[in-house]
């Protein structure tokens, strides 16, 4: 009876369309309640929206989570009300950003196997994350996990900028200190990736609360894949941003395989997401090929975020048509077949040019111009970072902490005496200043 | 070196130290304030001047914050936060789910952008839950990010022995914390200790680890006219020499130190040995000139620390014995007491063998003055 007083107070409240739904609701409350006395409230206070039953009843499943998806995979809009409102130019930049990621992999991954590089990672077939970024302010600060270049190419990361950091040369912004694609940029408010899966995420909500304590109208944005899930940081962070309420949203690129381990084997229950609904966040799932299925679960995701203080779990579907890294051979556990299929027919740059093309914004002829020259773009980046000497030998020492300690000061002396005593062990000509700051 | 101290182990008599386990000893205590009379009355427990220290630091800055397992609400499970959520509220005093990975991970990530936060572990011992995101992420993301984003984070709490607490609970993690470059590392001893240090800590840009004791809570030191100011820091990386002496040197820090004092104190009046301690107070960065200095005086050394003997903070002093111009001064081989290396038990009298005391130490510092046999 006290939930039915409870939901007529409320109906009087209440706008007069609403009124007629929640009073049927109300009345088969009623009966409900008339039937079974057991069927009340179970106010405990580890759960406060309980109530009780005598109906004994293990719960595996609850139904499946739909995936949220605005085009189809030949890029026709499904629900006209769903299409975003976008400039022609605003939506040619994702699209020339996901040729431009596409091409600099092509490229960075070739080098990597001729031994120009140590290591590389490809975004093959997760290109519509780019989406995201679109639907981001710029003050918003990123956590990735490392499969995000396109996050920070969308956001100005020059090409330059990239092969630097790859060639770990005199203008990488982390000094030499980091293996390839472990970028980061303070200007960019993108956090420099950290390599253990998972660890972003209770920073993520850490700078979060940071964020929302500035006052400041912006969010975090934290990238990572299912696998990284697994890890007790996926879970305490969930947790910690739910009960501190922290602006943040946990970006789930559900790629299919962690290196070689597929979905399957990494977990039971219904992807990723369910567990969003367990830590009491808010949730959606989206198919992560769709540029603008992923552009505006982001932008409604940011929304949430930035005006309420909600955190927000998106897991976007997708398929990782790369390799794991240049350190991975996939097709040891998975055929070439499956991976045809997904480049073939779901593939998010075709589907994205298809709805292009079908509004005029894009043709044939753009596409091969644009590819030309980019490629160009890249190969000149490329060979230019390639001939900068390498980082400063000083940047060994410096940056451990804010102002070296005697054993920082003190290692940096032995160093010195050594290559002045020996100049023919320590060939410093390929190191900016050959050694003459130390 | 290790094996010696085991045979020591094993021919001290298991003594009254047990009995007064959780308080200081009384001798101790007369001594300390002997040593401290001078200054004034200001008397302080080294949870008060913690206690002082956090409040004098989030008030002076808003960008600091504190956060951990019933900090707030709970005054903390030592009571070292008590009063700060009635004077500061939820924002800035944070109750956190029991998630070391996850607090300590928002630490990072909220010191990362712009806050400055004071992590409380329950203890040390539930640090090893987190201990990814201290090192693997907060010491090493200046370096790895090329200097461009500061990590200024604290994390403090109880570590060290404790009392009938067992393995779980009653362990030292000052050599695992020392090892990692990007940390800067600080023990503290007394109410000064406490209070200077932790405020350095505040303060500095770094992250800063610091290890109190559990059983040095309760216990009252003077707190000299200047230590009562708000203004009051102690340097990163100086130790402070507590009891001057000219034959033979003792390295310790935090709650081993009592047991120093009380072994000087027996060597002085019984055996007319002057001893001289250093509270290293600093584990990261180590301050060596002051051991070398002291050792130039008086040829002997001997660490005493309550960590397990195998790569610790005892290992690290013996090495500087050889590294350093120590190595020309001393008149003996340097000695290290130690914990036992066992996971600590939980039996009163099993516990007792697994840590050093006064006896011990007296014991030992008359072998390296060649006074016993």
């Amino acid at each position: 009876m006290f939930t039915l007083l409870r939901n007529a107070a409320l109906c009087s409240l209440w706008p007069k369309i609403a009124m007629s739904t929640i009073n049927r609701r109300a009345l088969t409350m009623t009966t409900k309640l008339l039937k079974n006395t057991l069927d009340e409230k179970a106010s405990y206070p580890g759960a406060t929206e309980s109530y009780f039953t005598t109906e004994m009843k293990f719960i595996q499943s609850i139904a499946p989570i739909p995936t949220y998806r605005v085009m189809d995979l030949h890029g026709k809009v499904i629900d006209p009300t769903q299409e975003p409102q976008v400039s022609k130019e605003f939506a040619v930049k994702i699209y020339k950003d996901m040729i431009t990621l596409n091409i600099m992999d092509f490229i960075l991954y070739e080098a990597q196997r001729q031994g120009r590089i140590s290591f590389y990672m490809t975004n093959y077939g997760e290109e519509a994350y780019i989406g995201s970024a679109a639907a981001l302010d710029s003050q918003d600060v990123i956590y990735g996990q490392y499969r995000e270049s396109g996050v920070l190419l969308y956001r100005g990361f020059t090409l330059d900028n990239f092969m630097n950091q790859c060639y770990s040369n005199e203008n990488d912004i982390g000094k030499g200190r980091q293996m390839p694609i472990h970028y980061g940029s303070k200007e960019l408010n993108f956090q420099t990736i950290s390599s253990p899966v998972a660890t972003q995420l209770p920073q993520a909500s850490g700078a979060a609360y940071a964020l929302k304590r500035s006052g400041k109208k912006n969010c975090i944005m934290c990238y990572f894949g299912e696998g990284a899930a697994s890890e007790g940081d996926f879970h305490s962070a969930l947790n910690v941003a739910a009960t501190m309420k922290c602006p943040v949203i946990f970006f789930c690129r559900n790629n299919g395989f962690a290196i070689s381990t597929p979905t399957l084997e990494q977990y039971k229950g219904d992807g990723i997401a369910s567990r969003g609904i367990g830590y009491g966040i808010d949730t959606i799932r989206v198919d992560g090929n769709d540029v603008w299925a992923v552009y505006n679960a982001t932008k409604a995701a940011r929304q949430l975020s930035v005006e309420e203080h909600r955190p927000v779990l998106l897991e976007s579907m997708t398929y990782r048509v790369s390799h794991h890294s240049t350190s991975d051979d996939s097709f040891a556990y998975r055929s070439k077949k499956e991976v045809e299929y997904w480049k073939q027919l779901d593939n998010p740059i075709v589907r994205f040019r298809k709805w292009l093309e079908d509004k005029n914004w894009w043709s044939e002829h753009e596409e091969n111009s644009f590819r030309t020259s980019i490629r160009k773009e890249v190969l000149n980046a490329f060979s230019k970072a390639e001939k900068l000497l390498k980082p400063s030998i000083t940047d060994l020492f410096n940056d451990v902490y804010d102002h070296p300690p005697q054993n920082i000061i003190d290692q940096r002396q032995k160093l010195k005496t050594l290559i002045e005593r020996y100049p023919e062990n320590y060939p410093l000509k390929n190191f900016k200043n050959e050694g003459k700051d130390l | 070196m290790t094996g010696s101290l085991f045979k020591s182990f094993f021919r001290a008599p298991a003594l009254s130290i047990l009995k007064q386990r959780g308080l200081p000893n009384v001798g101790v205590f007369a001594m300390q304030r002997r040593l401290f009379a001078s200054e004034n009355d200001n008397q302080m427990t080294v949870r008060e001047a913690l206690n002082v220290a956090l409040d004098e630091e989030l008030n002076r800055d808003d960008r600091v914050f504190l956060l951990g397992e019933e900090v707030a609400q709970y005054n903390g499970a030592y009571k070292v936060t008590k009063g700060l959520l009635d004077k500061y509220g939820p924002k800035r005093i944070v109750d956190t789910p029991i998630t070391e990975s996850g607090f300590a991970g928002l630490a990072v990530g909220a010191a990362l952008s712009g806050l400055v936060p004071i992590c409380e572990f329950m203890t040390f011992n539930f640090s090893m839950q987190a201990i990814d995101q201290i090192i693997n992420s907060g010491a090493k993301v200046h370096y790895m990010a090329g200097g461009i984003v500061p990590c200024p984070v604290v994390f403090r709490g109880p570590n060290g022995f404790a009392a009938g607490v067992a393995a779980q609970h009653s362990q030292d993690f000052s050599a695992w914390y020392g090892s990692i470059p990007g940390l800067k590392v600080l023990s503290p001893w007394d109410s000064e200790d406490a209070k200077g240090l932790l405020k350095a800590a505040i303060r500095d840009p770094n992250p800063v680890i610091v290890l109190e004791n559990e059983l040095q809570y309760g216990v009252k030191y003077p707190m000299s006219q200047e230590a009562m100011s708000p203004d009051f820091l102690l340097p990163i990386g100086k130790a402070k020499i507590i009891r001057e002496g000219k034959d033979a040197t003792i390295v310790s820090h935090s709650r081993s130190l009592n047991y120093c004092l009380e072994a000087a104190e027996k060597l002085q009046s019984d055996e007319g040995i002057s001893v001289e301690i250093i509270n290293l107070r600093s584990i990261k960065p180590l301050d060596v000139n002051t051991i070398v200095e002291s050792v130039k005086k008086t040829n002997h050394l001997i660490s005493v620390e309550s960590g397990y003997p195998h790569f610790g903070l005892g290992s690290e002093i013996c090495a500087i014995g050889m590294e350093t111009e120590i190595f020309d001064y001393l008149d003996a081989p340097v000695e290290r007491i130690t914990g036992a290396d066992v996971p600590t038990p939980y039996a009163e009298n099993l516990e007792a063998l697994s840590f050093p005391n006064g006896d011990l130490i007296a014991k030992v510092v008359k072998r390296s003055l060649y006074r016993q046999k």
